[in-house]
């Protein structure tokens, strides 16, 4: 066995010189773990404070971990830069092929660093990296056809993964994502717009080595258990038989569901759009990331006929999740399932973040019922509720930027409204997007709070749960969950486990898993390097402006009761008071 | 005995199976993998799996400059490891590319039937099967 493949290793792509360059980064990798512990330091090494997140300074950082490749599920790409969409931390996690791939081709983690002249594309074959001109990709209409190009030039299928941008990405539109594997994504926080700003169409990452395990006999047993307790345990049957499209009727039901801006937590179509009837009517295949027995990937099946042409159809497939449903589902008043899938498949060709293009849509329909804005500023558009070929139609003249105020939609809600006004509906926390959860104070509190204002940061929601059963919680008890699971988060993120795998890593699987990769520490250790990664990413954000005093609460969110009942403003306040506290004081 | 791809419609493309695979061959990540979970031109379109299917007359055999591979009468072929000099000519003789390559050894890699990999299949694509291959003989290479 080739034991010198070590994950300490870093690629570094400069992509205003064409030039790369390696370096061993024992430093990094043996303190911070890896994936986001690790990234946070190339960040904090390569990003110049205050710059310009469209700088050719703004650096990508990709980074894996010490089990991905030796275990099962920790196959997630954690990439890190500065966001355009917050002008803050940008982290954004991705799994399809992207981890697997790094680690084979002999990465712990790539910077990329500068912008290109012209468009390129960057792959990375093992030891090797090309610089490839990519500027007949550029300006394609899809991101699925670039990539299909793409599929068909490099080498090495099955061993690989491309990550590409869309249109939105090209053109810089603040919330595009980088797609990888066609249906998994660096959705959040604007990646796409990095790579777009850099010239960057995609990155494509290729090998297959050996890993070092510091006994075989050992190895296999502990894989074992985690295959078999992801194959055969009941704790990942909800992410693998209906998915995570089981939260829409479980979050209706308990008034959660995010319904037309929120006007509602619950949706009177909610039936129509849960995962129970799309996998009745629409399932058609499903998928897995590599090295992830799980298969959580939902993809519909859309037959469509060619309105013009008799005898001849097209079969499109999509996919579809919780988020998504919620946000261009229950979100927009939608419940005709083809228009919905039919405006996925559009922003999935596009490369935007599908969570905050339903937002901003969400908030585009209600500003037009107010009467803040008219067919006057939309293009002659009127959007209603539920009206997908106007939804898509709003989209397409997003994308293509048509007027000031797609412009301003485009840079999200947060902005649109500060022009245009209908602040007080405009449902971002921390410049993000609102995502599917309207479960109560902890929630809220997660997303304005969390570092990358995130439901996946701490799972507020599933803090909110135990205030929906116990109602005397104080702000502090809630404020110690959500910041003790985000701390806990930092190690999965770190060897980049998947959370939806968090239930089978518990620490002591953690722990034994990686002495097996490598890296022997106890429990104790454990836990202060992740209240270290934890206090250091709060380091940088406020380096970057980060303040608490600067977030905006939208009014609507107390207006709307939640599944742990209508939420008291002072309540929210001293919740976050206290997050705010506990954090500092770790500073 | 051969690997058989009982319904590759169902693969979901996790690839346990080429982690499996190099588990068998004492090592870990992908480098030894004998079998290979790649997209049929993208994910929507599906996986193909690919590893050897036990051709009755395998071309890799007869291909072999040095009659390294000897043709098994349960159907395969075996590498004689010191016969071989690592050209490739099998690799490319196989025309459904099931020849891997270790590139440590600079070797070929190709399944030997064990069905460690379907163990790892959640759902059932592959299977190791009995089947009762007859090989004719005398068709220029060594047999077992």
């Amino acid at each position: 066995m080739n034991k010198q493949e070590s994950l300490s290793k870093v690629l570094y792509i400069d992509l205003a010189k064409r030039h790369f360059y390696k370096e061993i980064r024992d430093d990094l990798f043996g303190k911070y773990i890896g994936g986001a512990g690790v990234a946070l330091q190339l960040l904090k090494e390569e990003c110049p404070q205050g710059i310009d997140p469209y700088s050719p300074e703004n650096p990508i950082i990709f980074s894996v971990g010490h089990l991905t490749g030796l275990f099962p599920m920790a196959s997630k790409t954690v990439a890190m830069f500065k966001s355009p969409h917050t002008g803050n931390l940008g982290e954004s996690h991705a799994g399809g092929r992207s981890a697997i791939s790094i680690r084979m081709a002999g990465y712990g983690a790539i910077v990329i660093k500068g912008a290109s002249v012209r468009p390129c594309y960057v792959a990375i074959h093992g030891d090797k990296v090309y610089f490839r001109d990519a500027s007949t990709l550029w300006g394609m209409k899809s991101s699925i056809t670039a990539g299909r190009f793409i599929r068909a030039k490099e080498s090495s299928s099955g061993f690989r993964t491309i990550m590409r941008i869309g249109p939105a990405g090209e053109k810089m539109l603040p919330f595009s994502c980088v797609t990888t594997e066609t249906f998994r994504h660096f959705g959040r926080l604007g990646l796409g717009a990095v790579f777009g700003s850099k010239k960057l169409k995609a990155v494509v990452v290729s090998g297959k080595r050996s890993l070092p395990v510091s006994e075989m006999k050992e190895y296999s047993k502990l894989y074992d258990l985690i295959f078999k307790t992801a194959t055969e345990s009941p704790l990942m049957k909800k992410y693998h038989e209906i998915g995570t499209p089981m939260n829409v009727l479980a979050l209706n039901m308990s008034n959660g569901l995010p319904t037309r801006n929120l006007k509602e937590g619950t949706f009177e179509s909610a039936e129509k759009i849960s995962g129970e009837k799309i996998a009745e009517g629409y399932l058609g295949k499903r998928l897995a990331c590599a090295h992830c027995p799980v298969a959580c990937i939902h993809i519909a099946a859309l037959r469509e006929p060619y309105h013009d042409e008799p005898f001849f159809y097209k079969t499109t497939m999509i996919g579809y999740d919780y988020e998504l449903l919620y946000a261009v589902g229950s979100m927009l008043g939608g419940s005709d399932v083809d228009g919905l899938l039919k405006i996925l498949d559009r922003i999935e060709a596009y490369g935007l973040d599908c969570m905050s293009t339903g937002v901003v849509l969400a908030w585009m329909t209600e500003a037009m019922e107010r009467g803040i804005i008219s067919e006057k500023e939309t293009n002659g558009l009127r959007l209603n509720w539920g009206d997908y070929p106007s939804y898509i139609e709003a989209v397409k003249m997003m994308v293509e930027q048509q007027n000031d105020f797609y412009k301003a939609l485009s840079r999200g809600v947060d902005y649109v409204s500060s022009v245009y006004g209908g602040q007080d509906f405009a449902l971002s926390f921390g410049g993000n997007e609102m995502p599917g959860y309207h479960t109560g104070p902890a929630a809220h509190a997660g997303w304005l709070a969390g570092a990358r204002h995130s439901h996946l940061d701490n799972a507020g929601y599933a803090v909110d749960k135990k205030l929906m059963l116990n109602k005397e919680l104080l702000p502090d008890e809630l404020a110690d969950a959500i910041i003790a699971e985000e701390i806990w988060r930092q190690i999965l993120s770190s060897l980049v486990i998947c959370f939806f795998a968090r239930e089978i890593y518990t620490p002591q699987i953690v722990l034994e898993a990686m002495k097996i990769s490598g890296l022997e520490l106890t429990e104790e250790k454990l836990g202060r390097v992740a209240e270290e990664i934890y206090a250091e990413k709060y380091r940088f954000k406020i380096r970057e402006g980060f303040s608490f005093n600067k977030l905006r609460i939208p009014k609507r969110i107390f207006e709307t009761p939640s599944s742990a009942g209508l939420i008291d403003e002072n309540y929210l306040h001293s919740l976050l008071n206290s997050i705010e506290q506990k954090i500092n004081a770790r500073l | 005995m051969r690997l058989e791809v009982v319904d590759a419609e169902k693969c979901v493309g996790c690839q346990s199976c080429m982690f499996a695979c190099t588990r068998i061959h004492k090592d870990t990540g992908l480098s030894k993998t004998c079998i290979g979970i790649r997209s049929a031109g993208g994910m929507q379109r599906g996986f193909m799996v690919i590893t050897c299917i036990a051709c009755e007359d395998p071309p890799c055999a007869r291909v072999c400059p040095e009659n390294a591979l000897l043709v098994r009468k349960v159907g395969g072929v075996l590498l004689k490891k010191e016969k071989c000099i690592g050209c490739g000519t099998c690799v490319k003789a196989c025309i459904i590319n099931a020849i891997f390559w270790d590139e440590d050894n600079n070797k070929p890699l190709i399944c030997f039937y064990c069905g460690y990999c379907a163990k790892y299949c959640p759902y059932g694509v592959i299977e190791l099967r009995k089947t009762d291959i007859e090989i004719e003989k005398g068709m220029g290479v060594q047999h077992e």
